[in-house]
Parts: C-alpha cells; sequence; structure tokens
C-alpha cells in the first residue's frame, strides 16, 4: 500500500468519492459553527467594536490562499518528476479555488481596513504581496486555458508554478523594503505565544477558539473543493478521450 | 554562439526587426508623463526614477513577443534544438541579443530622458547603473515568459500577464536603487539585491525557458 496508488485515477475517485462526504460536513458544521460563535458569541473588541469580526474570514481565507499556491507547487513537481495525470488535474482544480480565496482575503482586509485604518487599500508590504500573489493565480489560470494540448499544458504551467513560487517569494521580501507596513504581525499562530517563551500581544482565547473553528472548517472546505474539482477533470478527460474514440469508429 | 548572435542582431537591426520601437515606446512614455500629471517640476522630479523604471519595463515586454516568435514560424527554432549548440546556450544568447538591442539603448537613453522629467542631478548615475544592473534580468525573464507561450496564436496579451508580475522584484528593487540615488541616500542594499536578481537570473533561468521550449516543441 503505498501512496502512489491514488495516482491511478480510478483508485482515487472512488477513494475521493467514499472521503467525500465527510469532509464536506465536518468542513460546513465547522464553518457553520465558527461562524456563528464567532459573530453572535464573542464580546466586541474593547478599540475595534464588531469590525474585529471579520478575522473569522479573512484569517483562514488569508492562509489557505497561501496553501493553496503550496499544493500546487507540490503537485507541479510530482507531475514534473513522477508524470501522474491525477496530480497535474489537482493543480489545476486548486487554483480557481485559491484565486477566490486570495480575493476574499483581499476584499475582506479592504473591509476591515476602511473604518480601522481609514482607507480601503493600503500599499503595505502585506497587501501588496498578497496583490501580486493574485496576479500569479490569473496567469497560471489563464496559460491553463490558453493552452490545448493537455500535457503540454500540464507541462508548462508546472514550470510557470515553479518560477512563479520563487519570485512570489522574492517579492515578498522585496515589498518588505519600503516600510513596516500597517498590517500587524502574525498574532495568531507563533511558535513562542504556544511555548509561553514570547508573551506579547496575542489573540485572546475567547477569540481564537472559534477562529480555529474557523480555520479547520477553511482547510477542509479547499480539499473538499480540489477533491471535486479534480473529480470532474478527470472526467471531463475520459469524456473527451471517448468521444476522440467514438469518432475514429464512425 | 558567436554567429547566433551575430544572425539575431541583424535580423534586430534590419529588415524592420523592431529595433528602434522600444526606444521610441520608451520616449513617448516619458513624454506622456509630463502630460498627464501636470508640468510641475517638483513632482515630476520625485517621480522621475519610478516612471523611467516603468518605461523601460513596459518597453522590453513590447518587443518581447518577436523574441522567439519568428523563429518559431519559420522553424528556426526546430533547427536550433537538434543543434549541436545546447537549448540552454541558445535561449541565452536569444536573451543577450534582446537586451543589446532593447535593453543597452534603453540604459544609454536614460538620462537623456531624465532630463525632460527634471531627474535630480545626483539620480543620472544611478539611473544608468540600475537600469545596467537591471534590464539583463528583464531580457533574461522575459525570454522565459516567449518562451512559455511561443506555441500560442495570439500569445501576446497572456505574455503580459505572466511575465509582468514576474518583473515585481526587479522593477521594486531597481526603482528603489534608482530613488535612493537621485534623494542623495545609501543605495548599497537595493544595490545587491537588484545585481543579486540578475546573476540568479542569468544563471538559472535559461534551464527553465530551455525546458519549457523543449516541452512547446515536441
Amino acid at each position: 500500500m503505498s501512496l502512489w496508488e491514488y495516482a491511478n485515477p480510478k483508485k482515487f475517485l472512488t477513494t475521493s468519492e467514499r472521503v467525500m462526504p465527510y469532509v464536506w460536513a465536518v468542513s460546513l458544521t465547522c464553518l457553520l459553527v465558527g461562524v456563528v460563535w464567532g459573530f453572535f458569541f464573542t464580546p466586541d473588541d474593547y478599540k475595534q467594536g464588531s469590525t474585529v469580526k471579520i478575522i473569522y474570514l479573512h484569517v483562514p481565507a488569508a492562509l489557505m490562499a497561501i496553501n493553496a499556491w503550496l499544493m500546487m507547487l507540490v503537485a507541479s513537481l510530482i507531475w514534473l518528476i513522477r508524470r501522474h495525470h491525477v496530480s497535474a488535474l489537482a493543480a489545476r482544480a486548486a487554483a480557481p479555488v485559491g484565486g477566490v480565496l486570495t480575493l476574499i482575503a483581499l476584499v475582506t482586509g479592504a473591509i476591515w481596513g476602511q473604518p480601522m485604518w481609514g482607507t480601503w487599500w493600503e500599499w503595505d508590504p502585506r497587501l501588496t504581496s498578497f496583490l501580486i500573489l493574485f496576479l500569479f493565480y490569473l496567469g497560471y489560470i489563464a496559460l491553463w486555458e490558453a493552452i490545448e494540448d493537455p500535457d503540454t499544458a500540464a507541462d508548462l504551467t508546472s514550470m510557470l508554478c515553479l518560477v512563479g513560487s520563487v519570485f512570489a517569494l522574492l517579492s515578498r521580501y522585496a515589498v518588505n523594503f519600503w516600510n513596516q507596513g500597517l498590517h500587524q504581525g502574525a498574532s495568531v499562530m507563533r511558535v513562542g505565544a504556544i511555548t509561553g517563551s514570547d508573551t506579547s500581544e496575542k489573540v485572546s482565547n475567547v477569540f481564537f477558539y472559534p477562529l480555529l473553528t474557523c480555520i479547520v472548517g477553511f482547510v477542509l472546505l479547499f480539499v473538499a473543493l480540489v477533491l471535486y474539482r479534480t473529480g470532474t477533470e478527470i472526467r471531463a478527460r475520459r469524456i473527451k478521450a471517448l468521444l476522440a474514440r467514438e469518432r475514429i469508429a464512425s | 554562439m558567436n554567429a547566433l548572435l551575430a544572425r539575431d542582431l541583424k535580423l534586430a537591426l534590419r529588415a524592420g526587426g523592431g529595433f528602434g520601437l522600444g526606444l521610441a515606446f520608451f520616449l513617448i512614455v516619458t513624454v506622456l508623463v509630463p502630460l498627464g500629471v501636470g508640468p510641475q517640476s517638483a513632482l515630476l522630479g520625485t517621480i522621475a526614477p519610478g516612471i523611467l523604471w516603468l518605461g523601460a519595463l513596459l518597453a522590453c515586454l513590447l518587443s518581447l513577443d518577436r523574441l522567439l516568435a519568428l523563429d518559431w514560424e519559420d522553424g528556426t527554432l526546430d533547427l536550433l534544438a537538434t543543434a549541436p549548440l545546447p537549448l540552454e546556450a541558445a535561449v541565452s544568447i536569444k536573451a543577450l541579443a534582446h537586451w543589446i538591442t532593447t535593453g543597452l539603448p534603453l540604459v544609454l537613453a536614460a538620462p537623456v530622458l531624465g532630463i525632460l522629467l527634471n531627474l535630480p542631478a545626483p539620480g543620472y548615475f544611478w539611473m544608468v547603473v540600475s537600469l545596467a544592473l537591471g534590464t539583463p534580468a528583464l531580457s533574461v525573464i522575459g525570454t522565459f515568459g516567449a518562451a512559455l507561450t511561443v506555441g500560442l496564436k495570439r500569445g501576446g496579451l497572456l505574455l503580459s500577464l505572466l511575465v509582468l508580475p514576474l518583473y515585481v522584484p526587479t522593477l521594486i528593487f531597481g526603482a528603489e536603487v534608482a530613488r535612493r540615488g537621485a534623494a542623495g541616500m545609501d543605495i548599497a542594499t537595493p544595490a545587491l539585491m537588484l545585481a543579486g536578481i540578475t546573476a540568479a537570473t542569468i544563471a538559472l533561468l535559461p534551464f527553465a525557458s530551455a525546458a519549457v521550449l523543449r516541452v512547446n516543441l515536441r
């Protein structure tokens, strides 16, 4: 029993179909509980009022936007090295999901920033690098759509994902150059904060537990969506193959 | 390699290869900016480094789609791929030829256009240095983008969409060097980062470009 068995499309489909209902159920439950808990059963922040509650959408979306790109990077590497088609299709399936999550993070950030910072948009390093990440998603999706031959498309987009990752990281450090920016640093998951060595600003536990529930919900939602979309891609390719075979036969 | 370089340069210089095109585009962008933002010389002086960098970047982008497309159409790339010269070297030469015909004229023209934008006096030297350091990276990154989209019928717009995000770090550090130079500040850190990006892209990206080109030639 090796991990590579799931590279077989048939095996992947049957397994993912068995797993998917549970993933969907847990993810939606977590999201519902987390959002309701966060929105209605936590106190308002004494400075930010109720606007702080957008954190339950903003932080998980931003987290998953980056992780989606990482997942695409791993899937692209697997495709380039071992040439499993399911891997390339999973990367393709993840791209629009990641792009939408990036957009959610940007939009919720703007909605929060308007009352809190007094501006919808600021050329802050974190904001700028997210916008650049969004552009990378757009380019990646556009390249997939533009090329007809599926294998060529998979190869080229994988290479773009590899090169793009390096440049996205570079951009992240390059924008740091301007200033420290408005956006706060990480205050949710810090190694120091958990081990107790770091007692500076940290999100209070009142907000942390619903946030954690939302994060779990978003992670599982991403997994469910990618599994679902990969299944769709596999079926679409099968239909194309069937049609081609029929055309040859007739 | 020399023959290939000479051929590419000749093709660019003669037969309407678009040698002056990038330069003319650069000129027009810089002329249009004061018309757009108004002729206050203090304002122009502060934004001049950024405008010059942006103009150079767009001029580079403009000439990318003919970098490989013509050779793709007439089959030269197929011959190059089967030639004893490694494809990586051929791609590097193409990037070099692109830089000599597009990047180098931009570097030389930048001080003249700086006068039009009222660039502060200490800025000229660092403007030229930053462009000289940065434009090779633009050419090499652009070659990768051109190799990605060479097989597409109308790849021009897609090429811009793919290449522009890749240009971000180069633009940030390059414009930062020029801006700090114009303001008389210390430029060491961004200049070193810019040089590092250029060196790394020249060393590594031709391999990616050649790999992508092989996929497209398959």
